[in-house]
């Protein structure tokens, strides 16, 4: 190697820097991604290889039974637990950016739950909403609100609350902060300049506070989006979708592996996706927009 | 002016309160749960166990959930799959970072792009790739789908080998270094900083991912501890206080590396957002 000429070298870098890497990447994000359109045009069971081209058929069939696509139903609860944590969040970090004993201790508490087990934690809730023995009906008896006691997860009109609760739990401490160090990055004497001409706590948060972070809060919102059209652990180990929770992911996965109809959950993943993707589209055409 | 000041401090603790009480009331729950007895248990609601050194559950859940087995084998997929990715992430970020040729944008392109695909609905295509390797079932799968980099690691990356004066480069050069001694030398000891942030960040992830256990190694010898527990439900469930116990276990690894690594944690946390 020592005997090679800095270009020959360069060649032989790059080519062993990045074969590896790429033909991984190629393997196992692109290569199923492109075979999945593929399967989804047939009606492959997933077992085997026999498969026939069936067309639209599944597109067809997902558009047009109302289990399928009225499973995104369900999704909308991750949305709008995703929306509340994103406020809440924003929220503490305003609190835990201000002069304030222990902020520290306290950032480290809140985040807690994100790096714990998440299966632990979805069978760990099912403990707290235990009907009988949970500890959230105990404690709503010890203080006199029997009245308000549930089947958190009996009662289908308050599962999909309840499992969307979990998310926001676990994924509270993570946004709150990454907008901490969002609004760390905003210089402190614009604050001070604001104080002096005499502008109260709300005008800084609103008019200093929400623009300077604006890029993070819109991130936020599309994490939000995408986090909840994807979710699926959740309802999948606490309730293998049973009482009408499961969501579209959940759904994917029951056709592939539960039903062998691997052609439709084929279709489902690409619809899926192509969503996702019209998504994160707008949001960058319209972030473009604004930064002109 | 002084007394508003003092209300919102007050307000903000009252606040704070109310959130660590909502963080706290299901972990103190399994924690009281996993001393009891299964009488307790059901007797007691959310008193103090009467017993704090009743390890009986622990035992139990070793014995029947193989918890020992789990952690044994999700360490093994661990160390090799981490050591992997950050010896790929790192070469990956200096031929990305240091050179200028033709297909660096693609490659870059690659990487925002995969980002995108929603890996868990992939898997119907991705499983019979992993069949056709003849991984499956073994923990080569959960292996080879961990080792590739991502973009969010290489981002992180490159912001650090960008960070390294080139001059530092050329002056080993001047001294006949090798390219691949400057990558050994130079700059894969100067993103030992990146790399404390990402080994942390991986561990959590790979520790906590169910899924791919689930799907790719079902057979009994191959549990990791997330397939453990999830054997704890279903039709086969243990009793709620044993239950306890193995979300308390599972739950220490993840809680110690955060106690005592948080700054590196926060680190990544930060630095993923801003991309």
């Amino acid at each position: 190697m020592f005997n090679l000429s800095y270009k020959a070298q360069r060649y032989l870098i790059l080519f062993g820097f990045l074969t590896i890497p790429v033909l991984l990447s190629l393997t196992f994000s692109y290569y199923p991604a492109l075979s999945l359109l593929y399967y989804s045009f047939t009606d492959w069971t997933g077992l085997g290889w026999d498969m026939n081209w069936v067309g639209f058929d599944n597109y067809k069939e997902i558009f047009t039974r109302s289990d399928i696509f009225g499973a995104f139903k369900n999704n909308a609860y991750y949305f709008v637990g995703g929306l509340l944590q994103t406020a809440l969040a924003l929220f503490f970090a305003v609190i835990l950016t201000s002069r304030l004993k222990g902020r520290n201790g306290f950032r480290a508490i809140l985040f807690l739950p994100y790096v714990l087990h998440s299966v632990a934690i979805v069978i760990m809730f099912k403990n707290v909403y235990h009907a009988e023995y949970g500890s959230l009906n105990i404690l709503l008896d010890s203080i006199g609100l029997t009245s308000w006691q549930q089947s958190w997860l009996g009662n289908p009109n308050i599962v999909n609350f309840s499992l969307a609760f979990i998310s926001i739990w676990k994924y509270f401490g993570l946004s709150m902060v990454i907008f901490i160090g969002a609004l760390q990055s905003i210089p402190s004497d614009i604050y001070e300049a604001a104080k002096i001409d005499g502008a109260s706590g709300w005008q800084s948060f609103r008019f200093i506070t929400v623009p300077s972070i604006r890029s993070v809060i819109e991130l936020m919102m599309i994490l939000t989006l995408t986090g909840a059209l994807e979710a699926f652990d959740i309802p999948y180990i606490m309730m293998l979708g049973a009482n009408g929770t499961n969501t579209f992911v959940s759904t994917t996965v029951d056709m592939a592996f539960k039903f062998q109809k691997a052609g439709l959950a084929s279709a489902m993943s690409i619809v899926l996706l192509l969503i996702v993707a019209i998504v994160i589209v707008v949001q960058r055409k319209l972030l473009f927009r604004e930064g002109k | 002016m002084e007394r508003t000041n003092k209300a919102w401090t007050a307000a903000k603790y009252f606040f704070l309160l109310i959130a660590m009480f909502v963080v706290f009331f299901p972990i103190y729950s399994v924690v009281i749960g996993a001393f009891k007895t299964q009488i307790e248990y059901y007797q007691s609601g959310m008193a103090l166990p009467n017993d704090w050194l009743n390890f009986d559950n622990f035992k139990r859940v070793f014995e029947v959930g193989q918890l020992g087995l789990g952690f044994k084998n999700i360490l093994i997929i661990l160390v090799i799959s981490v050591a992997g990715n950050v010896v790929f992430g790192t070469m990956v970020a200096y031929a990305l970072g240091r050179f200028d040729f033709k297909l660096r944008k693609p490659i870059m392109g690659m990487y925002l792009v995969a980002q995108i695909i929603p890996m868990i609905t992939t898997q119907v295509a991705t499983f019979s790739v992993i069949k056709y390797l003849g991984a499956y079932d073994s923990m080569a799968a959960p292996i080879l789908l961990y080792l590739g980099a991502d973009v969010l690691q290489i981002v992180i990356y490159l912001q650090f080998v960008n960070s390294i004066p080139r001059d530092l480069d050329e002056s080993a050069m001047i001294e006949g270094a090798s390219l691949f001694k400057i990558y050994r030398s130079i700059i894969f000891p100067l993103l030992a900083p990146a790399t404390a942030t990402l080994i942390i960040m991986k561990t959590i992830n790979i520790y906590n991912d169910f899924y791919t256990a689930y799907l790719y190694m079902p057979s009994k010898e191959l549990k990791v501890v997330s397939t453990a527990i999830y054997s704890f439900i279903g039709p086969n469930a243990a009793q709620l206080n044993v239950i306890s116990a193995g979300i308390l276990i599972i739950f220490i690894p993840t809680v110690v590396i955060f106690l005592f690594l948080q700054r590196f944690i926060f680190a990544g946390v930060t630095n993923g957002a801003v991309k």
